[in-house]
């Protein structure tokens, strides 16, 4: 481990109010399920030195549903979704993603929140979250404000998240039609995504994002618009070429990307159909 | 920071900030917990945190307070586990048995073959093979 510990600053919190306050006093960088934030630690790579524990705040747990949205706690961890029902009858294929996020070691403590804020472009379940135009809840000391989700991220691993926010909860509304999911890594667990995807199909209205080909997470607006016109599978995975930019990395290389994300729309498709 | 571990209270008093896996290690002198990669990938630094496995290598201390830590040591010598790991060769250098067995302690009774797998998903070995890991586990849980 190559971070000095010692010269690290922890406060805890046990409600959202406590640690608002903390994060309206001065600036520091809250600590879910620390799955990706100890990592860097590990690695050295980590650059903040004051933190807010909020591991505690157990209000922030709560999968609900409330009228026709659900509501799911920034701090609901994978296990949580994976083990709730109301995550099984409305968005079966978030449960689906955190069964491939990790070992069960990293879904006991990895959360939805992390995985929003963290803002890697591979993130398995922002795909989804884009796919179903969910809306992301953020709280200051000074209220509340609801953002959506294609409005979330501003460029690579940035949002418009400001410093004293807490992600709060992140709603979905009712998501009519079928509902479809794939990761492509090297192995089931244990892999970040080298293409990740999502899709809604209900009856002709179509909606995609993927993830690991572009800055951030995209919709698949250009193939999405070539079908909504009526166009053939093979025109809508040409327009899918201008919707994403992959590159070559440590995981995998932009014609490869390009590749499988234009199979997977493909397979999408056909199995939806 | 009071928690309580292998079933006594103890106080630690390494930094806040601490990885848990330091803390059983150097703080309390708990070596049966092994470190392999320090990110989150290997599962040898697996102990259970209020029942869960989770990698000690990614839990800061601060986030044990009051909550209860089992350890491979507070398994004792004469677990099922231990001894089917032994009896079925499922170890060689040894560095990852811990950590599968304390994933493994997740499972429950008469699982099957997948099941195993899928619990321990999230651990590497790099020299026994995983063939007779699954048999020891296979056998201690099918008592
Ligand atoms: C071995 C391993 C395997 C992994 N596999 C996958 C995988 O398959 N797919 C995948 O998508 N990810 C994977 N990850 C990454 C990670 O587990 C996820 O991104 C996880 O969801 C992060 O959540 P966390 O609670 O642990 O975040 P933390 O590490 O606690 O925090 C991450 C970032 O989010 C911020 N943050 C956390 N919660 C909030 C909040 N409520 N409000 C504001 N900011 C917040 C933190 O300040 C930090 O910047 C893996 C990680 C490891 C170590
Ligand atoms: S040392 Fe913790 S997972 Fe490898
Ligand atoms: S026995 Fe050596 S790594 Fe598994």
């Amino acid at each position: 481990m190559r971070t000095a510990i010692s010269t690290l600053a922890v406060r805890g919190a046990t409600t959202v109010r406590q640690a608002l306050e903390i994060l309206h006093d001065e600036e520091r960088t809250p600590i879910a399920g620390a799955t990706d934030l100890f990592v860097a630690l590990n690695f050295g790579t980590l650059t903040m030195r004051r933190f807010v524990d909020i591991w505690n705040v157990d209000e922030l747990r709560r999968i609900a549903v409330d009228g026709d949205t659900l509501v799911i706690g920034a701090l609901a961890t994978y296990t949580d979704l994976i083990r709730s029902p109301m995550i099984a009858a409305r968005l079966p294929m978030l449960a689906e993603a955190s069964r491939l996020v990790g070992g069960p070691q990293i879904q006991n403590r990895g959360t939805i929140g992390g995985n929003i804020a963290n803002a890697s472009p591979a993130g398995d379940s922002l795909p989804i979250l884009s796919a179903v135009d969910a809306v992301v809840v953020l709280r200051s000391v000074t209220g509340e404000r609801r953002v959506a989700f294609r409005d979330f991220y501003t460029g690579y691993r940035e949002s418009v998240r400001r410093r004293d926010e807490l992600i709060v909860a992140v709603e979905i509304p009712p998501v009519p039609g079928r509902q479809w999911f794939r990761k492509v890594g090297t192995r089931a667990a244990q892999a970040i995504s080298k293409v990740v995807i999502a899709g809604v199909r209900d009856g002709q209205s179509l909606r995609l994002a993927l993830g690991s080909v572009a800055p951030t997470v995209v919709r698949a607006r250009r193939a999405e618009a070539a079908l909504a016109e009526g166009r053939s599978i093979d025109e809508a995975v040409d327009a899918l070429r201008a919707d994403i930019t992959p590159i070559d990395d440590v995981r995998s290389t932009a014609d490869y990307r390009h590749l499988v994300s234009a199979n997977l729309v493909r397979r999408f498709l056909t199995e939806t159909r | 920071m009071r928690f309580t571990l292998n079933g006594e209270t103890r106080d630690a008093s390494s930094p806040p900030m601490s990885r848990l896996l330091d803390v059983l290690r150097e703080e309390f002198g708990l070596t049966g917990t092994k470190e392999g990669c320090g990110e989150g990938e290997c599962g040898a630094c697996t102990v259970l945190v209020d029942g869960a496995p989770v990698c000690s290598c990614l839990v800061p201390l601060v986030q044990v307070e009051a909550a209860s830590v089992q350890t491979i040591e507070g398994l004792g010598d004469d677990h099922p586990l231990q001894h089917e790991f032994m009896n079925e060769v499922g170890a060689q250098c040894g560095i990852c048995t811990p950590g599968m067995i304390m994933a493994a302690l997740s499972l429950d009774e008469h699982p099957t073959l997948d099941d195993i797998k899928v619990a321990l998903a999230g651990n590497l070995c790099r020299c026994t093979g995983y063939a007779a890991i699954y048999r020891a586990i296979m056998k201690a849980k099918s008592q």
